[in-house]
């Protein structure tokens, strides 16, 4: 059957890019970016929505033309409810308005909520109104927490019952790295920090896990079938057989994620570029540049010695584009001739 | 991995058709779904965040609850010792119990015995605990009675369920649509309305704990003479609605459980509005009893703890009816009325959270969530069939069965579809694309290797499926810590996730699998066109 249609090929046959050169760059740029999130986050803070820190937010629309901004800023300030916001939210006539927690608990939440409904009156339309007490904002707070560390460590049990222990560590610490640097962005583009920022995360944590378990399954059953393999040649031969894979899955999910971010409304815009940034920019060279070297550091394959003991069975006897000969250092050609002379 | 008997395959198809059928009660309406028999109608439900709506987060102020149990002891206590002539000095209640000194040593023990009957056997679901609702101590006379914490979890736990019916009787009352009631957590109640814009009221009413009481107006001193001195034992200085003092008797001589019937109404003498109400026969002996002995004397009709109105008593009330007036609107005696009829809540409830989303926002985010979808569908659509040709068409179906299927499942179990919910199913296309793309790079991978077509195919799958059961499972356990700790819009997009990923597991290992095999059986491929 011949190929009607020439197909898309993103990434050639056979590539050979030496990626574990790159570690020696790419340790030391990650550590200071990693750094300079932590500081970001101490030092510039994170936008905590209400969820977290109480108060109440209000999505208001005017019935007539454009918002007059100045106006509601006076008429709120009238009411002496502290700390408020007001900013133009999408389209011209929408204003979100936050007003920070009232002191005096719950109760008092309710009350500036009902002073700016009577203030602002019949000119607007309420679209949202969202009020988050004292007491459930502490919460959510620490649940979320404990939700990140959960996930993190149910994770970790899985690929460590899964893998070696070196891999589940080695995904751990692609995983916080990249949380770390999500959380940088997040402080950087002082987008708002709410629940949906903790789902965000976690769908990350997921994305990021989920490419890095795709490219150690290929280093594990490397690892089996080339026993003598030096550890960074392996490492790129696993990172090369996959990186097709990575590429085209990351186009699809940043095409379904660009919809989203484009037509998904306002709601989920900062979910959407949380995602965006987490899953398709760190998330891939977390997995490649991160990931991956730092098995060698953990002494995956330090033992890597002995006869070569080739499990692969049937592998092919012809294979057209593996050059013969020992192993090159870029490229892992099957040992075809001991295994030939094997049999 | 290619060799499917006719049966599995058969069950395979028909698996992926039924899940899919489940979603089709979607696309009807209400009024349609109803003639359906009922187990084909269970459909999703939209979220508040899409179709509008406002839901309240209640706490049970646990404080009270706390309170009221040791005033409670504290009364149980100072009964059975007066019972069994046990003379104490002292009786105390403090921040977790109650004290009490017995004065002769030689009661102690007589004491401790009696007040031992104050406590007894908590029940579990499964007969006896094993623990008891009161701790008793004794050291040198002192006897400390504490409420064991089971006991108070327990008490907490009833007032909930209490407090849920009479906020559900004061939902219903007010004649709100499809509102939901449920109970989160230990201490909290959540009440959703949809399509309600301003729950301004719907807070009035729940947030009544609407006690009322019948008391009589101590008339030994006035309240200003009260206030400069201090009132008698008995009796407590209470403020009227606009402010004026009250001196009021603590003994309530009949009290808001005792009510039948509340109803709004009209003085007929000054067209004021008004709130009738009917007793049941204890209340009405009671009440008759009481207004006979104190004609000419003033009584009060306290509401949570504010004078409401104090009459005069003109004639004994015998028929167990009466009226309440006071400066009431239309809408404060319709509430009043209300909150009679359902009855006083055990304990305050305070809201905790609020979340109102009005139905112009809720339409707008279903556009904009529909539209996404659509958009992102057609990219990753071309996409695939633009890189793997005939077999990226092979994924399409089968991530076109995948949505389907999670709109069935979602259907079945009733879930609720909110917008971080459509991001979850936009995301999980993705997530079932990638099982294709691992599927098909591998095969690409086995053919550069030197594999003939069908063994290439072979090797692709059954390599690639370990790795996209190791991915997914984490995926996996993210969304699922997701759904356990999340609330509402979070849940939702968990619940979403982990649906897309069993279904994605479901289609990659099945579906595309059977789709494939069928395709190399027909025509016996020499090359594969990836």
């Amino acid at each position: 059957m011949n190929r009607p249609v020439r197909l898309l090929r993103i990434v050639p046959d056979d590539t050979k890019f030496d990626f574990m050169r790159f570690r020696r760059i790419s340790f030391p740029i990650s550590a200071v970016l990693s750094i300079a999130a932590i500081l970001l986050y101490f030092f510039h803070g994170l936008n905590f929505g209400i969820d977290f820190v109480g108060g109440t937010l209000m999505e208001v629309q005017t019935k007539a033309g454009p918002a007059d901004l100045a106006k509601m800023r006076g008429t709120i300030a009238g009411l002496h409810l502290g700390d408020f916001q007001l900013q133009q939210f999408g389209a011209p006539n929408d204003v979100l308005i936050r007003i920070s927690e009232q002191p005096g608990g719950d109760a008092a939440q309710q009350e500036a909520v009902q002073k700016v409904r009577n203030a602002l009156g019949e000119d607007v339309e309420y679209r949202r109104v969202e009020v988050v007490g004292p007491s459930v904002s502490t919460e959510l707070l620490s649940y979320g927490t404990i939700g990140l560390v959960l996930a993190i460590g149910a994770i970790l049990i899985y690929l460590w019952f899964r893998f070696e222990w070196q891999f589940a560590l080695g995904a751990m610490i692609a995983n916080v790295h990249d949380l770390v640097l999500t959380v940088g962005f997040m402080s950087i583009t002082h987008i708002d920090f709410d629940l949906t920022s903790i789902a965000a995360l976690l769908t990350i944590l997921g994305y990021s896990l989920n490419d890095t378990v795709v490219i150690y399954d290929r280093i594990r059953e490397m690892l089996r079938r080339y026993k003598r393999m030096s550890m960074p040649d392996l490492l790129n031969a696993s990172i090369n057989a996959t990186l097709s894979r990575s590429i085209v899955t990351h186009l699809t999910v940043s095409l379904s994620l660009l919809a989203l971010l484009l037509f998904g409304g306002q709601a989920i815009r900062s979910f959407t570029a949380t995602m965006m940034f987490g899953v398709v920019l760190v998330g891939t060279y977390t997995s490649v540049f991160i990931a991956s070297p730092i098995l060698i550091y953990l002494g995956v394959g330090r033992t890597r010695q002995g006869e070569p003991e080739d499990t692969e069975a049937e592998a092919p006897p012809t294979a057209p584009a593996a050059p013969t000969g020992p192993p090159t250092p870029s490229k892992p050609s099957p040992p075809r001739q001991r295994a030939r002379s094997r049999r | 991995m290619l060799f499917f008997t006719r049966w599995k395959a058969a069950g395979i198809l028909l698996t992926a058709f039924i899940v899919c059928l489940f979603a089709l009660p979607n696309f009807f309406s209400e009024s349609t779904l109803r003639t359906w028999p009922s187990w084909a109608q269970r459909h999703m439900v939209l979220g508040l965040d899409l179709q509008g709506g406002s839901s309240l987060l209640l706490e049970v102020d646990v404080a009270t609850v706390r309170k009221d149990r040791l005033q409670g002891l504290a009364d149980d206590v100072l009964r059975t010792l007066r019972q069994n002539r046990i003379p104490f000095t002292g009786r105390t209640i403090h921040s977790n119990g109650v004290e009490v000194r017995i004065t002769r040593e030689s009661d102690v023990d007589n004491a401790v015995s009696k007040l031992r009957e104050l406590s007894q056997p908590l029940t579990g679901v499964v007969g006896s605990t094993g623990q008891r609702s009161v701790d008793i101590s004794e050291s040198g006379g002192l006897i400390t009675l504490t409420p064991s914490d089971a006991a108070l979890t327990e008490r907490i736990r009833q007032t909930i369920d209490q407090s849920i019916q009479i906020v559900e009787r004061r939902v219903n009352e007010l004649g709100l649509v499809e509102p939901t009631i449920q109970r989160q957590g230990a201490s909290r109640i959540l009440v959703q309305v949809p399509g309600l814009q301003d729950p301004s009221r719907l807070k009035a009413i729940i947030g009544k704990t609407a006690k009322l009481d019948f008391r009589m107006v101590d008339e030994t001193m006035t309240p200003e003479q009260a206030l400069a001195s201090h009132p008698p034992a008995d009796s407590e200085i209470l403020d009227g609605e606009s402010g004026e003092k009250y001196l009021i008797e603590k003994r309530a001589l009949v009290s808001g459980g005792d009510l039948v019937d509340a109803q709004p109404s009209f003085d007929q003498r000054n067209g004021q509005p008004i709130v009738n109400f009917r007793f049941n026969s204890a209340g009405a002996r009671k009440f008759a009893e009481v207004t006979q002995q104190n004609v000419g004397k003033r009584f009060a009709i306290v509401l949570d703890n504010k004078v409401i109105s104090a009459p005069v008593i003109n004639e004994p009330i015998p028929g167990g009816a009466g009226q309440i007036s006071g400066n009431f609107t239309v809408q404060s005696a319709n509430d009043l009325a209300i909150l009679l009829r359902a009855g006083a809540l055990p304990a305050p409830l305070t809201v905790v959270e609020e979340r109102t989303v009005g139905p112009g926002l809720g339409q707008d985010s279903i556009n904009a969530g529909e539209h996404a979808a659509y958009v992102g569908a057609a990219l990753v659509i071309f996409f695939m069939l633009v890189t793997y040709g005939l077999f990226g068409l092979f994924a399409n179906i089968a991530v076109a069965v995948n949505v389907a299927m999670i709109f069935g499942v979602l259907s079945m179990l009733g879930a609720t579809l909110t917008l971080p919910g459509i991001a979850g199913i936009v995301l999980t296309v993705g997530i079932a694309v990638d099982s294709n793309v691992l599927i098909y790079e591998r095969i690409r991978e086995e053919v550069r290797a030197g594999r003939t077509a069908i063994s290439a195919i072979d090797a692709g799958f059954s390599r690639a499926l370990a790795t996209i059961l190791d991915s997914n499972i984490t995926t996996f356990i993210a969304a699922a810590v997701l759904f356990y700790i999340g609330t509402g819009p979070v849940r939702g997009f968990a619940v979403t996730l982990g649906i897309g990923i069993l279904t994605s597991l479901f289609t990659a290992f099945t579906l595309t699998r059977l789709i494939v095999a069928y395709w190399v059986r027909l025509w016996r491929p020499r090359t594969v066109p990836i």
